[in-house]
């Protein structure tokens, strides 16, 4: 009978009770990680996994994905999909070249977010304004960028480096490390204690040879976060990316947010470039050195459904893979798979325990498969290792795209009235 | 019903509207409107769909600039940009269509824009829960607006009206989403807020209602003011001659068509979320004769459109079986669905119907890329799309300058008109109709019934999915009433009245003994 | 037809804007931008240079094909540059380990490049029809992953081998090789171009005239509107994007089977990005499109005579960027303004202007 039904489906929940916080999630998400490395070092016989040197080198490159990745968090937020920061990238990485040979390294990065900016600018112009459609203007933007950095190079860098696809050397910044606590750690990390070591070369790692652009960039994760979800400005930035016609009805500047955001995501793009510049293996700008990197940016926002901490795990993840390969070369690369094999364990465990079958049965058919592969390889081909963010990103999305939540009105192009 | 204690004539109006007009490409919105509304009254205006009702609150409110006209706000002289001034002046919005970010809570959606009032955070909520009562919403401001249903989607969007200190309350439509119990909890509150001195411009078509809650009625009428009315000495009958200068159409059918051929069997049809943790769709059976009209009153989100997309096959049922004449369509796609004899008036014909930057006659192609006139085997037959579509726009008088012209230049009616058209061509033996006569003008809304009555006396079987209780008692041979996703109860619409659908609808139990409540499993029909 | 304004209008606009745009940098560099838009001009009757232009049209044709499939579904196949690359590593190794009457051998490399083609299109393909994976960002990993497997395709224990300091597939052997029309010291016009024209013409019956090219035309429009209408939506995005790959995978077929027969380091990449921004151009128009390619490659070949006069040749760079980008919002403004037009045509027809006043 009606009267004896379930309860309505639109009842009004109770809030939602987040049990843990999520500073707390990420610090076991921290923690965990350090175990797992720390294990499969042991289990495998490669300490590198998490040497000081590693951890170092994997910053250094997680510095322009992560960047990138914010530029990307920014558009997307507001409603703008930013294909373009690749582009974005590239401009910055020869304006930094070009400010950074005469002047030092801040006036690079003054320069890159200028040049970073100007794209954005025109991507904003493109599909804010005029209503193009998002994927095609980051795409014209992209071609646009190269070819401008290619014509400038030719034209400014040749007559000084005798190179168009280089510019002149770039006087990096100076780098300072934690000496005292550094030699502690490198002790700690010499004894080869389960864990103990592991924390101290990853700690070590992390506070030798610390630049002035590290940690800036470290700290606009949560200068973005702060901004983005704890102020008026973020509310409406993000309202815009949700409900523009909401936003619009409210009075808010749906156009001017637009403009802001995707601006501020160039620049960001742009310092990206920078931080590649300006990374101490190469200090001068070198035509393709983005790499694709402003993609991986955009790979790690998604990674991190959309948010500064998940996006700064994804960076963190890619810059990792990246950096040990460099590192270390492929075999080690390997042992990240028996890594991968423990957390699938964990996973199938974790999914029993909630009765989810399938996930659990799928979950071991994947560990036995990578099994099967560590075992029988001596090495991940070096040509693989570089792409080992695109084929993370291709299986997070084909396991998790339909928990991720991207912005209502991502990528939608809004006109007023 | 209406309090007009509350309404002061000595000071200046509330809002004054002169001369107010607007133009769009090829067609003029609103021309030489005025319209007065005294300070503390609900204040009426009716039209029909397409009048320009909408146009005109949309300059009231800042989103549209007029071309000609002024706008006065307690007796001075305003002009507004954007909503931001119309805000700043005391005016407050309520949308037709929800202007609700789903992704965000209560409070950000009531705080956004308004954030120098009490910054976004501890003040903010508390003044929140304040206002909340006033509205009879009783959510914490921190749970997302996805989680909550329509009735109380409209309380956000009234408690963020407030929230700005608006005086005078614009409520665009606010019935057309609601059931009549759910009506009559709006009106106590706005009869409530109005003592406390908040005016109201109550925009609506649906007369009863009008009459019910306002102090004073004006009439528009293609774009302009055609009068005034007192609502307690008008009859509906003559504000509705007012609306459409002749006597409104009705729905009623005469003499029953229905015979013992079973065109659709529906039988214990289940759809579940994408999520698969509750069902959208649960057990469902459903049969309609030849020459039978079954209505399904349910309110929206209630698995109404799901039902319709499941019979059409665009969503995946999880069990059960759908049989067209004998012919088992479970397993089939949508477009064999259609071969078999289904034609399918969507519930939005922009997203559902038509491809809108094409020519009619390509228009007339979709759905029917398979068959004759408009296909021939893996090749499109264009000659036959256009000569066929020359002939809908002739029978179904589509006013159009010709086929060639895009869908999207031609009115909602016309639009509608071509759809239905498309639809009742191949022979059909089942009409699938969602709310076939929504936002269209009273001339297309009467073609659309005469041609379901004329198909149906032709034999043709007919679901009819409609929020309009009206249309659904008017047309319909049966009335089956959809809650959480359930057949619930049988009407007869011979009997029924509106208010006892109403509360089957919303599961507060019959009320008649026109609404049979049917057990939960199986003994549905007959 | 007044259309026919609303599609010549918008290019036009945006190659005079690009040129003018371009003229400016020239100037401000120190440059005559005269002297140099002569030279190129002058270039396309030196030496080779027509042929080429001809050839590289056909390959900017075939690339802009492929993404223009994509494309009328509104599906963003961005993963063209890595299915030629893959299919180009594939076709010429399947090439250069087969032994085959000619004719029939050139026959399997061309099925091999447009299957191989077609698979990397597959991944990003079931991608989203079975999880719902934005194909943007599929493809575009994809692409990173294309250059990886190519790489290690061609490394010397793998398919590769050393000739002086290029690593490359073994030669395709004589019978898999297409003959030209040679035009002596003109060059040699590549026999895949007539491959290209037939891509063209199946193209516009297959859009026009088929049932299939109103299905991904009606889903490119409104994919709800083509699924009420019985287009089976998943079904659209698998064989769309299979086509579109197929048809990728031929694009480094003219100079495989041509003239280089082998797959090396010296790969032409970024046909791909440039066949996006030609298709955009053409707006996937089968002669729009032959138009822009026509247009990429003049601007290509006639711009290395840029460097006679002493600009860099990069130039023609920003000007391809700056087309596609003006180019893409004159066609926004222009199809605005002409809806516009239209309601305001049937309005005056209607009467309903007059009506209400």
């Amino acid at each position: 009978m009606i009267t004896t039904m379930e309860e309505k489906p639109h009842v009004p929940a109770a809030p939602r009770k987040r049990k843990v916080p999520g500073w707390a999630v990420a610090m076991i998400g921290v923690a965990g990680a350090i175990a797992l490395l720390s294990i499969t070092s042991m289990q495998t016989g490669f300490p590198q996994l998490t040497s000081s040197g590693t951890t170092q080198t994997a910053v250094r490159l997680m510095l322009p994905i992560l960047l990138a990745g914010l530029g990307g968090l920014w558009a997307e937020r507001a409603g703008v999909v930013n294909i373009g920061l690749e582009g974005m990238m590239i401009m910055g990485t020869w304006g930094a070249a070009w400010a950074g040979y005469q002047w030092g390294p801040w006036a690079a990065l003054v320069a890159a977010v200028v040049f970073g900016s100007l794209g954005g600018l025109l991507h904003a112009i493109a599909t804010v304004t005029f209503g193009v459609n998002h994927i095609v203007s980051g795409v014209a933007i992209n071609l646009l960028g190269a070819g401008l950095t290619k014509y400038l190079s030719t034209l400014l860098f040749q007559p000084l480096s005798n190179n168009p696809r280089q510019s002149p050397p770039v006087q990096p910044f100076d780098t300072y490390s934690a000496a005292g606590l550094a030699d502690w750690l490198g002790e700690l990390e010499a004894g080869q204690r389960l864990f103990i070591s592991d924390v101290a070369g990853i700690l070590r790692g992390l506070v030798t040879g610390v630049s002035p652009l590290m940690l800036l960039t470290i700290l606009l994760v949560p200068l973005s976060y702060y901004l983005l979800w704890r102020t008026r400005f973020g509310l409406r930035l993000r309202s815009v990316g949700e409900n523009p016609h909401a936003a619009d009805s409210l009075g808010v500047k749906v156009y001017f947010h637009k403009y802001v955001a995707v601006i501020v995501s160039g620049g960001l793009a742009g310092l990206g470039g920078a931080a590649l510049v300006l990374n101490p293996g190469q200090l001068s700008y070198l035509e393709g050195q983005t790499g694709g990197r402003g993609f991986i940016g955009l790979a790690a926002m998604i990674f991190g459904n959309w948010r500064p901490g998940g996006l700064l795990g994804g960076a963190a993840l890619f810059g990792y893979a990246d950096g040990l390969q460099l590192r270390s070369g492929g075999e080690t690369v390997l042992a990240l798979v028996y890594g991968v094999v423990l957390l699938l364990g964990v996973i199938v465990v974790w999914q029993l325990i909630r009765r989810k079958w399938f996930s659990a049965a799928a979950a071991i058919v994947v560990a036995v498969l990578l099994y099967l592969l560590y075992i029988s390889l001596d090495e991940i081909p070096g040509e693989f290792v570089s792409y080992a963010p695109h084929m993370v990103t291709l299986a997070v999305l084909a396991v998790a795209s339909q928990r991720l939540r991207m912005p209502a009105a991502d990528g939608l192009v809004y006109r007023r009235g | 019903m209406s309090s007009p204690t509350s309404v002061r004539t000595d000071d200046p109006p509330a809002v004054v509207l002169t001369g107010i007009t607007k133009r769009f490409p090829g067609v003029v919105a609103n021309s030489d409107v005025h319209l007065t509304v005294r300070r503390g009254e609900v204040h009426a205006l009716c039209g029909e769909n397409g009048a320009g009702k909408s146009t005109l609150m949309k300059i009231l409110y800042g989103m549209q600039a007029p071309d000609e006209g002024t706008i006065e706000v307690n007796g001075e002289q305003v002009r507004f940009r954007t909503p931001s001034d119309a805000i700043k002046a005391g005016i407050g919005m309520v949308h037709q269509h929800f202007m609700l970010a789903d992704n965000l809570t209560v409070q950000e959606n009531v705080v956004l824009g308004a954030e120098a009032l009490h910054g976004i955070g501890q003040k903010a909520r508390k003044r929140i829960i304040e206002l909340s009562g006033k509205t009879g919403l009783n959510v914490d401001p921190g749970v997302l607006v996805e989680q909550l249903g329509v009735a109380d989607r409209q309380r956000v969007e009234i408690l963020k009206v407030l929230y700005r200190g608006a005086k005078v309350i614009i409520l665009d439509e606010p019935t057309a989403v609601l059931v009549p119990q759910e009506v009559n909890e709006l009106f106590d509150t706005v009869r409530g807020m109005q003592e406390q001195g908040y005016t109201f411009l109550f925009i609506s078509h649906k007369l009863d209602e009008v009459r019910a809650i306002a102090d004073s009625v004006t009439v528009i009428r293609r774009g302009t003011t055609v009068g005034s009315a007192d609502p307690k000495t008008v009859s509906s009958r003559q504000l509705a001659e007012m609306m459409v200068g002749s006597e409104l159409p009705s729905p009623e059918t005469r003499e029953s068509t229905v015979t013992d051929t079973v065109v659709l069997d529906v039988k214990g049809l289940k759809l579940l979320t994408p999520d698969g943790s509750r069902p959208i769709l649960d057990d469902v059976d459903l049969v309609v004769r030849s020459g039978e009209v079954v209505g399904v009153a349910g309110v929206e989100g209630n698995g109404q459109t799901e039902l319709v997309e499941t019979i059409m096959g665009m969503r995946k049922a999880g069990s059960g079986t759908i049989t067209l004449q004998d012919k088992d369509l479970t397993k089939l796609g949508t477009l064999a669905r259609r071969e078999a004899g289904i034609g399918y008036i969507p519930e939005d014909r922009h997203r559902h119907g038509l491809l809108l930057t094409q020519p009619l006659w390509y228009n007339r192609i979709l759905g029917y890329q398979t068959r004759k006139p408009t296909a021939k085997g893996v090749w499109l037959d264009i000659d036959g799309a256009k000569q066929d579509t020359e002939r809908i726009v002739t029978d179904f008088d589509v006013r159009t300058p010709g086929i060639d012209v895009p869908a999207a230049a031609l009115s909602g009616g016309n639009q509608q008109k071509l759809v239905v058209g498309r639809e009742l061509s191949g022979e059909p033996v089942l009409l699938i109709a969602s709310h076939p006569t929504r936002g269209v003008d009273v001339g297309a809304q009467a073609l659309i019934w005469d041609e379901i009555k004329r198909a149906r006396a032709a034999g043709l079987a007919v679901l009819l999915i409609s929020a309009d209780l009206d249309e659904l008692i008017g047309l319909s041979d049966t009335i089956k009433v959809m809650l959480r996703g359930r057949l619930v109860a049988d009407a007869d619409p011979n009997t029924v009245t509106p208010e006892d659908l109403g509360s089957a609808m919303t599961g507060a139990g019959s009320t008649s003994a026109a609404v049979q409540e049917t057990a939960v499993v199986e003994e549905g029909e007959n | 037809m007044g259309h026919l304004r609303g599609k010549l209008l918008p290019p036009a606009l945006a190659i005079v804007f690009s040129m003018l745009l371009c003229g400016v940098a020239l100037v401000i560099s120190g440059a005559n931008p005269l002297n140099a838009f002569g030279a190129m001009v002058s270039q396309v009757g030196k030496g080779t240079t027509l042929v080429d232009i001809i050839n590289s049209t056909g390959i900017y044709y075939i690339a802009a094909l492929a993404v223009a499939i994509g494309f009328q579904m509104n599906l963003f196949n961005i993963g063209v540059e890595g299915q030629y690359r893959v299919a180009a590593v594939i076709a010429a190794v399947v090439g250069g380990s087969i032994a085959l009457p000619p004719g029939i051998h050139t026959l399997v490399i061309i099925i091999a490049a447009a299957l191989a083609g077609a698979a990397w299109a597959a991944i990003p393909a079931i991608l989203k029809v079975t999880r719902g994976v934005n194909e943007v960002i599929s493809t575009i990993m994809m692409n990173g992953l294309a250059i990886g497997l190519s790489a290690y395709l061609i490394r010397r224990d793998v398919f590769g081998e050393l000739r002086g300091n290029n690593i490359r597939t073994a030669e395709i052997p004589e019978s898999g090789w297409m003959p030209g029309i040679s035009f002596g010291g003109g060059g040699t016009m590549f026999g895949f171009i007539f491959v290209a024209i037939a891509l063209g013409v199946g193209y516009w019956i297959m859009m026009n005239r088929t049932r299939f090219g109103f299905e991904l035309r009606a889903s490119g429009e409104s994919s709800t509107a083509a699924s009420a209408g019985g287009v089976n939506a998943k079904k659209m995005v698998l064989v769309s994007m299979l086509l579109s790959g197929a048809i990728a995978g031929l694009i480094s077929l003219p100079e495989l089977l041509g003239r280089d027969h082998t797959f090396s380091l010296n790969f032409t990449a970024g046909i791909g990005f440039s066949g996006i921004a030609i298709a955009l151009l053409g707006r996937n128009h089968p002669g729009g499109i032959a138009f822009g390619a026509l247009l990429w490659a003049f601007l290509d070949k006639s711009g290395l005579a840029l460097d006679n006069v002493g600009v860099p040749r990069e130039i023609v760079t920003i000007m391809q960027g700056s087309i596609v980008l003006s180019v893409v919002v004159a066609y926004e403004v222009v199809r605005r303004v002409e809806l516009a037009a239209e309601q305001r045509r049937v309005g005056r027809e209607l009467g309903t202007v007059g009506g209400a006043a």
